[in-house]
């Protein structure tokens, strides 16, 4: 199989060239064929196949109307190509697990390249800035925007802007500096260049690329903070790379001796302006967004289309007004995904999501096989020792002194300091990739002289960082941790302890709140509570969810008093109701009153089905039992064996081992819910048990059983323990960490509240609110609040 | 917080500071956090913490929040639990998770360990008689465990018996078959947590600036 797509793929390449000589080759003899005659009737002005000749007689019956189509076919045949060069890298998994997609991507780019240019004798396809900027990069940031972890990006964006401001600028001023001290000392050999032109250089170096952060990191297991960081960083220095490179470009333009103080002020003016210019214009989009998608609900067909248009829009608004386009569609991502996940449809949520995967990935592709492609071109190709060597050195030295530097500054005011193997994990992962090579081609050989060898060095640069930093990232991020912690076969009893451990340790960061709250947080979220969800959320959307919230209490007492009541006219609060049929009830009722509010939750119920094995198995916690097999199993009985294998199964994980990663092709529904859940369940039916034994005397009833609800604290919105399986992005709503509530998706809270899963509906809600105060010593005053179905219904409807 | 607030308690917190070896900020910002989950009482009850939605999703919540009211863990050589605890003993249990300083001693890293052992054994050993039995052993490893597949008791019951024997056969060595095995002691447990480099293990970064101040500019 692999040899046919190999050949597949050498297939389409070849016919691209073929094509495209055959076309010259009969151009050249339609030319000379239809001069002499310019009258023709009715032909295409192109040549005609099958060798009639351009003289037309007659009618044609079939004609080759290659310039006709020619630009978009050759445009369609590369996608093509792109997506049969991925399948082909992705054939061997455990070859992709070594060396990352991206490499082998630009790997297979060379391949083509030269294919190409042994047919053309030239480059005839490369990246050229503008498809680069306009068509390929949007996507992958309006993805990135879309899919970013809100909570964390906000919670760590100090430390983030930092990095990608004062990083950046570092590492420019560094690089460029460091270049030209060794151009004065003559160690680059004789080159028309100067300071400035080295100072443009080293920013549009210095700037990590979101592209290639995101291909290496996906193999990579690193923790979430970490991966923010840099992938944080790596959006928001686009701000820092657009200033720098205009203001210098200016620079260069005017020449040396026009640059005073009032021209390095506005230098500086500019990049408050063009960041938050950018990012302005970003959040205005956002907000069209969320205010369109309140009235789309007639057109729900296309409402996915929107988020599109409107995503690109900002970009290229953003662009037209010299500002940084990639800030605006990070931040138009950013602001946006709540209240588009909150005010569309099911299914156009699911279709944007997969949409814009398909679009991100596909883009990706491209870009990568094309890097690849651009460098066999041997017309761009200079090559100087001296500077190419020492940009690769400088680039790497100064990063990794620039994030120390930054992060020992950094570790005296955060909360949870960056440790050692982070850094150097977020240093090594300072990724180079199309975004330079996109600015570097911009340059106007004019002015810039040295531009083919600023584009060599890019190349270069960008695939050193990209493949040898991408091969062994992976391994550097294994090896530092192994020698942290010595790898030995574990008991049941050590793995038992281990994960009590890891939950000891969560549930006392949680109780000496090291994540939590913060003044600012709480006042940002009480205001986007009042006004923001009024104004950019549909009223269904916001109904439901302030509805619930309202009849929360209500139901609760009305439910708590009924249940006592049954109780007490049943003799004990041991009676097991018969959930199938409330299963039935429940269902019925509530579709009947709350159809326009609620969706059909029912048709997401697939979640786990759709994540692909691959995903599952890498997210599983090293299996002991794989190598449970190579052990001495004579020592062990085969019971143990099974006790191993049953405790691996079921054991919870640990919130730190939840693993929510960002990722290009997997969209990760939340597979923790089942557990998370159970936990809850679990959890508020002992709290009602024993509750019921202290209060009754009773033992406890074998099947009530709870049902999941919203914890609610007084004051706030109902937590976002979020149930919704499909919709749950890879770093979720779960706000685990963080106690405020969250005026999230009406229909996370419809569903939660009104479970229309049948997989969920179990009888009896139990109120963790005032389960929470609940102590078997002083209990006897509190009235349990559970509510009975049938009665949940009947209150509801007075 | 008030200037008067913090100047009277000044005094005491430099006397638990002494005490307990955390900084004098980072006592300052504990309390903060016990006042907060508190509701600025003075004494914290089960249901206060409870009430941290985060530890909803915690399978041993139950056993943790009862291991700050374990009067063992207060370092007092007690048994039983109290209802309430004051920002003393809430310290006093926070002391387990403070980090192995740099450069103390292999005794005193020893005698870390064995404390944060002991704060572990606790939490197992609920009824305090000093070794955790097969019933203490099983309730531990069903709250562990998640249900999923409705496998529930029995997975619980035969996986603890597993955990248990091996435990047996590694302290006691080959024993008898009618030999009973009382359950894991303290120096068994240390044992078999040998290898857990625990004092790095088990802690937990305690603030030395008070960030939310940082942040906003200003206090609560």
């Amino acid at each position: 199989m692999a040899c046919r797509t190999c050949l597949w793929l050498l297939g389409t390449t070849f016919f691209t060239c073929t094509v495209r000589l055959v076309v010259e080759g009969t151009e050249v003899g339609a030319t000379q064929g239809s001069q002499p005659e310019p009258g023709v009737v009715g032909s295409n002005h192109s040549q005609a196949g099958g060798g009639h000749g351009s003289s037309i007689s007659g009618i044609q019956i079939v004609t080759f109307k290659w310039h006709h189509v020619e630009a978009p076919y050759l445009i369609a045949l590369w996608i093509l190509v792109a997506g049969v060069s991925k399948m082909v890298v992705e054939l061997n998994h455990s070859l992709t697990s070594v060396i990352p997609e991206s490499a082998l991507l630009i790997l297979i780019g060379w391949i083509l390249g030269g294919i190409i240019y042994g047919a053309d004798k030239m480059q005839t396809f490369t990246l050229t800035p503008t498809v680069f900027f306009f068509y390929l990069l949007p996507q992958v940031i309006l993805d990135a925007g879309y899919f970013m972890p809100n909570k964390l990006f906000f919670s760590n964006m100090g430390a983030i802007l930092v990095y990608a401001v004062i990083g950046t600028c570092w590492n420019a001023a560094t690089v460029g500096l460091g270049l030209w001290g060794c151009w004065l000392g003559g160690a680059m050999g004789d080159i028309d260049i100067g300071l400035l032109q080295f100072l443009l250089f080293g920013s549009l170096i210095a700037a990590v690329d979101p592209v290639a952060v995101i291909a290496v990191f996906e193999e990579v297991h690193v923790n979430e903070v970490l991966f923010i960081m840099v992938f944080g960083e790596s959006l928001l220095n686009d701000g820092v790379t657009v200033v720098l490179f205009n203001v210098f470009d200016a620079f260069v333009s005017l020449g040396g001796a026009e640059i005073d103080a009032v021209e390095i002020i506005k230098g500086i003016i500019s990049f408050f302006v063009v960041a938050f210019g950018g990012s302005l214009v970003g959040i205005i989009f956002a907000l069209l967004i969320s205010l369109l998608t309140r009235c789309t609900k007639n057109i729900q067909i296309i409402e996915p289309g929107f988020i599109f248009i409107l995503g690109y829009l900002s970009y290229l608004t953003a662009e037209m007004l010299s500002l940084s386009a990639i800030l605006s569609i990070v931040f138009c991502g950013i602001c946006c995904q709540k209240y588009i996940n909150a005010n569309m449809d099911e299914r156009s949520v699911t279709t944007v999501r997969y949409v814009m995967k398909v679009f991100a990935n596909g883009s990706e592709t491209i870009i990568f096989v094309f890097l690849g492609i651009s460098a066999i071109d041997p017309a761009v190709w200079v090559w100087n020792t001296g500077f190419i060597l020492l940009t690769l050195l400088f680039i790497f030295v100064f990063r990794f002194i620039g994030v120390f530097l930054l992060t020992w500054i950094l570790n005296k005011y955060r909360l949870v300091p960056l440790e050692f193997i982070d850094q150097v994990v977020m240093s090594y992962g300072g990724l180079r990739g199309a975004v330079a090579y996109g600015l570097v081609a911009m340059l106007d050989e004019n002015k810039f002289k040295e531009k083919n060898l600023m584009v060599s060095t890019t190349l270069i640069v960008v695939y050193f960082t990209v493949m040898l930093q991408g091969i062994t990232m992976k391994p550097l991020v294994t090896w530092l941790k192994v020698k942290r912690a010595a790898v030995t076969e574990l008991t049941l009893a050590e793995k038992i302890q281990n994960r009590t451990f890891d939950h000891m340790l969560v549930a006392i960061e949680d109780i000496s709140g090291q994540i939590g709250h913060n003044y600012m947080r709480d006042k940002w979220h009480n205001f986007e509570e009042r006004w923001l969800c009024w104004f950019l959320m549909k009223p269904s959307a916001r109904k439901s969810r302030d509805y619930i919230f309202n009849i929360f209490h209500q139901l609760n007492l009305k439910d708590a008093m009924s249940y006592v009541k049954e109780g007490e006219r049943r003799g004990s609060l041991a009676f097991v109701r018969n959930e199938t049929k409330a299963d039935v009830d429940f269902n019925k009722k509530f579709r009947a009153s709350f159809s326009e509010i609620m969706p059909d939750i029912m048709a997401d119920n697939m979640g786990p089905d759709h994540v692909p094995l691959s995903s599952i198995l890498q997210d599983i916690v090293p299996s002991v039992c794989l190598v449970m097999h190579e052990q001495d199993l004579t020592m062990r009985e085969s019971e143990d064996f099974n006790a191993h294998h049953l405790l691996q199964q079921h054991l919870y994980r640990g919130r730190k081992q939840h693993r929510h990663r960002y990722s290009r092709s997997h969209l990760e529904t939340n597979r923790d819910e089942n557990e998370v859940q159970e936990i809850f369940q679990r959890t508020m039916r002992s709290r009602l048990e024993s509750f019921k034994s202290a209060k009754m005397g009773v033992a406890p009833a074998k099947k009530i059983q709870t049902k999941h609800q919203k914890k609610d604290k007084p004051q706030k919105m109902p937590n976002g323990n979020s149930s919704d399986k499909s919709k749950n992005h890879p770093y979720g709503d779960k706000d685990l960490e963080f106690s405020e509530g969250d005026c999230g998706s009406g229909d996370e809270a419809a569903g939660d509240l009104f479970p229309m899963r049948a997989y969920r509906v179990e009888a009896g809600i139990v109120n963790p609110a005032f389960m929470a105060e609940m102590d078997p010593m002083d209990n006897m005053q509190q009235i349990p609040h559970v509510a009975l179905l049938p009665q949940t219904l009947n209150s509801f409807d007075t | 917080m008030g200037a008067s607030q913090s100047a009277g308690t000044e005094h005491e917190f430099q006397d638990l500071a002494d005490r307990t070896g955390f900084s004098l900020e980072q006592i300052g910002n504990i309390n903060k956090r016990f006042r907060q989950l508190s509701n600025n009482e003075e004494t914290l009850s089960r249901e206060d913490l409870a009430s941290i939605p985060a530890l909803d999703n915690n399978p041993i919540r139950a056993q943790i929040i009862n291991a700050f009211f374990d009067k063992r863990n207060l370092h007092q050589n007690e048994t039983g639990t109290v209802q309430e605890i004051g920002f003393e003993e809430f310290l006093m249990v926070m002391t387990h998770f403070r980090p192995a300083a740099m450069g103390i001693t292999e005794e005193e890293r020893e005698n870390l360990r064995r404390d944060k052992l002991r704060f572990l054994f606790n939490m197992h050993d609920t009824d305090s008689d000093g070794t955790i039995n097969l019933e203490e052993y099983r309730r531990v490893v069903e709250e562990l465990l998640s249900k999923a597949g409705t496998i529930g008791q029995e997975t619980a019951k035969a996986i603890a018996d597993a955990a248990m024997l091996e435990v047996a056969s590694t302290t006691r060595g080959k024993m008898e078959p009618d030999e009973f095995y009382e359950g894991i002691t303290f120096e068994n447990f240390l044992q078999i947590l040998n290898t857990f480099d625990i004092e790095t293990r088990m802690h937990v970064r305690f603030l030395h600036m008070d960030t939310a101040t940082l942040r906003c500019g200003k206090s609560k």
